[in-house]
């Protein structure tokens, strides 16, 4: 098992015939997850990789039954992609494209908290269940098999961490990349909530960052409703207050969003925090013994 | 990006809502020829914040004391900021102090309206130690701020009559501006009663740099360092630091874990590039020769975990680029055998662990 996608995800790639809707629609199925669908406005009646472009969602929906989609739009048709996939009932929604408005991010997750929809990103590198499913753009060959959720707010660093899972033989169920855009429609709380409850996962892997408050809603939802162990790792310990740190959402405002401040809530929930990215695998190990 | 005061309060009256002009000068015998009544007050233009203790708000009640006052300012460092700009107006007669903003709320994940009867001081102040003296509304996006909405905002900080209908009016378009203008925050500290009525006294607006492709009138942010600005032009992202090691990475959780290890083995970066996902030969030859240019760097970090990015274009780019300074490459993922061959052949070496490589930059850099 895994969450949010499984080997009866069918996926749909808005986007399907741009640049980065190509390539990583390839990187997909070679992942074996199932493609049943493109959309491109303009391109209807043409196919990607074999795979049927369809001009509208609803089409692509009724006429291939696919269950989930992965947006790849550019961030100026990113909200009228995003709003179509959530009428049409698609779930989860996906959204990798980056440099979206934020109000824009808004209506969309406002919209899908009123229709029951996950939306992942935007500005996230996706989800990846191994031997299940994968949308997005995280590098086929990191990933193993196994019993670890991973959650973060960071394309790169996820890798890292994978990887150095991965060299330690220990596999993931699912890693879940929220994105690093200051709303986001899926948070480490939603994850948690769903890692807790899925049979596959035995222990959870948190990477946050500076900026908001997010890491801290998650040490209290830990501490409260979370029995799996978790271990953490907090990037951004020494940025300094007021600058933007590459992602939008990576800014500490006044006492708001500090490192310090993310890892004391985190550990005073139990949770065991990494210094450096290299240690977390050893942490993972101690409490998977 | 955010706007100086007297930026915010241009747009602030163009949407209606009343604010305490003035003149910006840039020169304080500027003052001398201004028809102004005096009291004035004299409000340094930065945008950092904490310029009122810095000393960078003065009230004058002459024009010699405005002419010396002006002096002192302009010209002075606030926090790093040199005042170039002074907003001059004439002193409001504040009766009362009130605090109206909307900010987009990361937990409510909605436009959220705050307003507080504690107006004039530092709200992060109040919230922390008077919570209930704040009041605050996230605005459905689907239904937008009704004037209800904000009768229930102006009841909630004990306003009534025609006050009211006032700040319904203000409310209503500080909203308006927000949603118009791509606002991530605008806030009015203080929102004054005066014997003339309202007054937006002081005026704060960030814009969302992602809608910025929707605005094509926007000033240009003055936020940024020169350097900065270039790296943005050529689609990098690039932050300043202090210290004198050069950093160099992949996406921006991996490049401030990679400043985090740096210091965690002792060593100071001077700034970061994150040359971001795909990035070809052709940005790299460029990130290193942004990232050099920074005065007092004397070492250069590469962290790359190649995913989309190709360690093969990667180490292209490094020997590509003239490093006038040592160069510590780590380098692992996609092409990885590849890139490391480059490298070699190059007299380089790739180090695979992240920690291992942080150690010997700070080693070379002592």
């Amino acid at each position: 098992m895994s969450i949010l996608l499984d080997t009866r995800s069918r996926v749909l790639v808005q986007g399907i015939t741009g640049f980065q809707g190509e390539f990583h629609t390839a990187r997909m199925i070679e992942f074996g997850a199932t493609v049943v669908a493109g959309v491109t406005p303009g391109r209807g009646g043409t196919t990607a990789h074999g795979i049927p472009v369809f001009e509208t969602v609803r089409e692509a929906v009724d006429a291939t039954g696919a269950t989930t989609s992965v947006i790849f739009v550019p961030a100026r048709f990113a909200k009228d992609a995003a709003l179509e996939a959530i009428s049409a009932g698609v779930n989860p929604v996906t959204i990798i494209t980056e440099g979206i408005p934020v109000q824009d991010t808004i209506q969309i997750v406002a919209f899908a908290r009123a229709r029951g929809i996950h939306v992942v990103g935007p500005n996230c590198p996706g989800v990846t269940s191994p031997g299940e499913c994968k949308v997005g753009i995280m590098p086929n060959h990191l990933f193993r098999r196994g019993p670890v959720g991973v959650i973060s707010r960071s394309g790169t660093l996820t890798y890292e961490i994978v990887a150095a899972l991965t060299r330690r033989e220990i596999g993931q169920s699912t890693a879940v990349g929220l994105g690093g855009d200051p709303v986001v429609g899926t948070t480490f709380t939603d994850a948690l909530a769903l890692f807790e409850e899925d049979p596959a996962t035995d222990a959870v892997v948190l990477i946050g960052e500076i900026g908001g408050s997010a890491e801290e809603e998650a040490a209290a939802f830990i501490r409260d409703r979370v029995g799996k162990p978790v271990i953490g790792y907090i990037a951004g310990v020494t940025a300094p207050a007021g600058k933007r740190m590459g992602h939008a959402g990576a800014v500490i405002s006044g006492s708001e969003g500090t490192a310090a401040g993310k890892i004391e809530s985190l550990q005073a929930a139990g949770v065991r925090v990494a210094t450096l990215p290299g240690q977390v695998p050893g942490l993972v190990a101690e409490v998977l013994r | 990006m955010k706007l100086h005061e007297f930026q915010a309060k241009d747009l602030f009256a163009s949407y209606g809502i009343p604010v305490q002009s003035g003149v910006v000068v840039e020169e304080a015998e500027h003052i001398g020829g201004l028809a102004l009544s005096y009291p004035v007050v004299l409000k340094a233009q930065v945008l950092v914040g904490g310029r009122g203790k810095a000393g960078g708000v003065k009230l004058a009640s002459t024009r010699d004391d405005a002419l010396a006052h002006a002096r002192a300012i302009l010209g002075m460092s606030i926090k790093g900021e040199r005042v170039t700009r002074l907003l001059v107006a004439e002193a409001a007669d504040i009766q009362q102090e009130y605090y109206l903003a909307f900010i987009v709320d990361r937990a409510a994940r909605a436009l959220t309206g705050i307003a507080s009867a504690a107006g004039g001081i530092d709200i992060e102040e109040v919230a922390r130690t008077a919570p209930e003296n704040i009041a605050r509304l996230p605005v459905d996006p689907a239904l937008g701020f009704q004037p209800f909405h904000a009768r229930g905002l102006g009841r909630a900080i004990g306003l009534s009559g025609a006050q009211l209908t006032d700040f319904v009016r203000i409310a209503s378009a500080l909203y308006r501006l927000c949603v118009a203008e791509d606002a991530e925050l605008a806030e009015i500290n203080p929102l004054a009663v005066t014997p003339a009525g309202w007054l937006a006294v002081d005026a704060k607006l960030i814009l969302d740099d992602n809608a910025a492709f929707r605005h094509p009138g926007r000033p240009h942010n003055e936020e940024l360092t020169a350097l900065e600005r270039d790296a943005r032009e050529s689609g990098l992202s690039y932050v300043e630091l202090d210290g004198d090691i050069a950093i160099i990475g992949n996406g921006a959780g991996l490049v401030m874990s990679t400043l985090d290890i740096v210091a965690h083995f002792g060593g100071r970066p001077a700034n970061f590039l994150d040359v971001g996902g795909g990035a070809t030969q052709g940005n790299m030859q460029e990130a290193i020769g942004i990232v050099l240019r920074k005065p007092g760097v004397r070492t250069l970090f590469v962290n790359i975990f190649g995913g989309i990015t190709r360690c093969d274009d990667i180490a292209r780019g490094i020997v590509a680029a003239p490093a006038a300074v040592p160069m510590v490459v780590r380098l692992t993922g996609t092409n990885e055998d590849e890139g490391r061959a480059i490298l070699e052949a190059a007299g380089i070496h790739a180090f695979l662990d992240p920690a291992d490589a942080a150690t010997r930059v700070v080693e070379i850099t002592r």
